[in-house]
């Protein structure tokens, strides 16, 4: 197994450095910055679905969520809205939000305190539609007011390190409070309701115009090591000025990378990650060995979605914009899942294969189709038949039949990945 | 009455225009889940590939008949479509004979036929969209869409109440294949056979049902119904690669809240989901205009339940809402 290893990461290599040759090194490095993010978000998955085995179809939406924590932080800091009424009525919003929470805490109260069921349901729907009421009466009016007066409310203007840190934390707080809801479904519900609560977030994401902006984007988000720019102000070149930025760059999401790495290794080895697999395979054995099922799912989804959102996060300060409408289920959860699945699931070394290999074939596909179909292109007209037309848009549509392809090709001849997990068996 | 005519055009006629492509959907969904226990992702993009049938053939169609001097006497479009849901029918055989009976020759999970689905579903799409391009087509870019209004004057409305012809062709359709497919499962000896397996498939392998030919009953029907489906929303919006693909949550919401596997709660839950996304983003203070003096000033001049733009997570609150109260859904699906 680990030949099998050092063989397809040495073919990886080789693989790199034929793009490199082929494409240049600006593009290169672009893309290993690229993949390594989004290898931190495969390794988040994999966590979630190779460890434990929870079905999580929300990638996007905790991909999104680090994406706004780290814009919400590191963006300058907005003037215009602090020298508002803004705050103050955000403040007031915030207020009707807790006093709604507690009325909501209220009446699940009611049930221990002796009420009938039929009343403590009705109290507790009560309570919800009485919270939103009132969130709504103050939320709608500051939100109008911010978007009208100061655009947005802006950032806090912190290092960027921060915000990749903030988005880890906002994407425990969201993955605790979905995990709550919805780890107690069974497998397919439970990916149709992360597949919705992704959705929903990217709808919050999308129209909260107010606080990220919406549509408009933020635009450019800093980064935590000099930018082309700066080089350039200080006398490189316009493409070494690329390279040595994105080498910085990829220097430090390396460094991420290979500690989460370390450290998801060891988990997995350990007592922890013993007992993970153990209630992956069998919840019920597990559980009457003692493990509490729900509260180590729990924890698992939550250790699973910091990754994702982080990596989310230092994907979007480097495509330096933030463009709620440009995530899509197909580029942010199935290639990801693409990723786990022809890496090899539960094996932490195969879902980093995966994902630095199919981004690197995700994008190199695009030059690649696009040559491929002009060249058909080209060959029906040479016949008579006249060249097909939009040819340009529609060859980069294969991708997307590819990388269905893939995936049941993947299911139906290597269902454990190129580099399964190694399953010890104790010696008889 | 303006007020109740709008209400009526606004709510309850986009709600059963919507609840009909939805409990279209959610039939095959349910069905399929009943029969062979996994939940079909690639179900959107097959109502698209149905709906892109149809174009295909419409067009050679009226083709055809321009050449022969033929005026259909109904739209060329509904002429089709049996033969659409054949070729759509056969399609899903297709695919499952290549993509799903594999899998589960080989006895995999539930999960992996799962993923297997969305793999189908991203081929398909990226098959329609490679032959198709990207652009947006519409059936009616010769004729126009035949629209009827009805004269509400004796009410005293000036307003009129606005249905287009294939809207009346969507309900009126969905009703005929609801009924259909209900004789079906209680009548006929196959369809009796369908529901013993989804009840218990290996209590039915025993007792000598076909299961073979039941699984490829489920998918002619769940590919037929989806095609009518596709059609009908391609008529009723426009056809675009990615038409079903936003659509496929809220019809795995109506699927669940029917409870999955249990055929008449699909339908119910279809037209569920849609009404309530009509009625959700519905500024129900138009209603209160007529008694405009009688109600105070801070009353605002919008009450929505929802802003407009998040029409789309209604169909998603309420599938939560109805996974952590009712799991089995509003009818009791299969457990397991």
């Amino acid at each position: 197994m680990i030949a099998r290893t050092v063989y397809f990461y040495i073919a990886l290599l080789a693989l790199f450095i034929v793009v490199g040759m082929v494409m240049g090194a600006p593009f290169t490095l672009r893309l290993l910055v690229e993949a390594f993010a989004l290898s931190l978000i495969a390794l988040g998955l994999n966590i979630q679905w190779g460890y434990g085995g929870l079905f999580n179809f929300g990638v996007m939406g905790f991909i999104m969520v680090g994406g706004f924590a780290v814009s919400f932080v590191s963006v300058p800091v907005n003037m215009e809205f602090w020298n508002s009424d803004g705050p103050v009525m955000l403040l007031k919003a915030i207020a009707a939000a807790g006093i709604g929470a507690m009325l909501i805490m209220g009446a699940n109260r009611l049930r221990r305190m002796g009420a009938s069921p039929t009343w403590s349901r009705t109290a507790q729907v009560t309570a919800w539609i009485v919270a939103y009421i009132i969130y709504r009466s103050q939320i709608d009016p500051a939100a109008r007011y911010i978007e009208a007066e100061a655009g947005y409310v802006g950032g806090l203007g912190l290092p960027v390190i921060l915000g990749w840190a903030f988005g880890g934390l906002l994407g425990a707080a969201i993955a605790f409070m979905i995990g709550k809801i919805a780890l107690g479904l069974r497998t397919d519900y439970l990916a149709i309701a992360t597949i919705g609560i992704s959705e929903i977030i990217r709808a919050l994401i999308k129209n909260m115009d107010w606080l990220t902006r919406g549509t408009l984007t933020i635009t450019p988000l800093p980064w935590p090591v000099p930018r082309p720019q700066e080089y350039q102000e200080w006398g490189a070149d316009s493409t070494m000025s690329f390279i040595y930025a994105r080498a910085g760059y990829l220097a430090i999401v390396v460094v991420i990378v290979l500690v989460a790495l370390f450290l998801i290794q060891r988990a997995y080895g350990g007592p922890w990650g013993r007992m993970m697999r153990a209630i992956r395979d069998n919840h019920i054995s597990a559980a009457s060995m003692g493990k509490d099922i729900k509260a180590r799912q729990l924890e698992i989804f939550v250790f699973g979605s910091v990754l994702i959102s982080i990596g989310g996060a230092i994907l979007i300060s480097f495509v330096q914009i933030f463009d709620p409408s440009a995530f899509q289920p197909i580029n942010h959860t199935f290639v990801i899942w693409v990723m786990v699945i022809v890496g090899g699931a539960g094996n932490n070394f195969g879902v980093l294969f995966g994902g630095l290999f199919i981004y690197t074939i995700w994008i190199i596909s695009e030059p690649v189709s696009q040559a491929m179909f002009v060249n058909i292109s080209n060959m029906s007209e040479n016949f008579g038949w006249g060249a097909i037309p939009d040819i340009e848009s529609r060859s980069l549509q294969m991708r997307v039949f590819v990388l269905g392809l893939v995936i049941t090709l993947a299911l139906r001849f290597a269902p454990n990945g190129l580099i399964p997990e190694v399953v010890h068996r104790d010696k008889e | 009455m303006n007020e109740i005519i709008f209400f009526i055009n606004k709510v309850l006629i986009s709600g059963m225009v919507l609840g009909s492509i939805y409990a279209l959907g959610a039939v095959g969904i349910t069905l399929i889940f009943g029969i062979l226990r996994f939940a079909h992702f690639a179900h959107g993009d097959v109502m698209t590939l149905g709906a892109f049938v149809t174009f295909v053939l419409t067009s050679f169609a009226s083709a055809a008949a321009a050449s022969m001097g033929i005026v259909a006497p109904i739209p060329i479009p509904i002429l089709v479509l049996p033969v659409a849901m054949a070729v759509s029918a056969a399609l899903i055989l297709g695919i499952d004979w290549g993509f799903y009976a594999p899998l589960r020759k080989r006895g995999a999970k539930p999960v992996t036929l799962l993923i297997a689905s969305i793999g189908v579903a991203l081929m398909i799409q990226g098959l329609i969209r490679l032959f198709s391009g990207v652009a947006t087509r519409t059936f009616y870019a010769d004729v126009p869409k035949p629209i009827f209004r009805f004269d509400m004057s004796f009410m005293g409305a000036t307003r009129k109440i606005i249905v287009t012809e294939p809207q009346f062709w969507m309900v009126g359709l969905t009703l005929v294949s609801v009924l259909a497919l209900h004789f079906f499962l209680t009548r006929s000896r196959l369809g009796k056979g369908m529901r013993a397996m989804a009840d218990n498939a290996a209590l039915a392998q025993v007792s000598g049902i076909n299961t073979q030919l039941v699984i490829r009953v489920t998918w002619i029907i769940a590919g037929a119904l989806a095609c009518l489906a596709g059609t009908m929303l391609a008529l009723d919006v426009t056809l675009k690669p990615d038409l079903a693909f936003n659509i496929i949550l809220p019809i795995f919401a109506a699927a669940i809240v029917g409870g999955l596997g249990h055929s008449y709660g699909a339908i119910a839950g279809g037209f569920l989901v849609g009404f309530a996304e009509t009625m959700a983003v519905f500024n129900w203070a138009v209603l209160l205009r007529p008694f405009k003096d009688a109600i105070p000033e801070w009353v605002p001049n919008n009450i929505s339940i929802v802003p407009t733009e998040y029409k789309l997570t209604v169909a998603f609150t309420i599938l939560i809402v109805v996974l952590l109260v009712k799991p089995t859904g509003l009818f009791k699906g299969v457990g397991s």
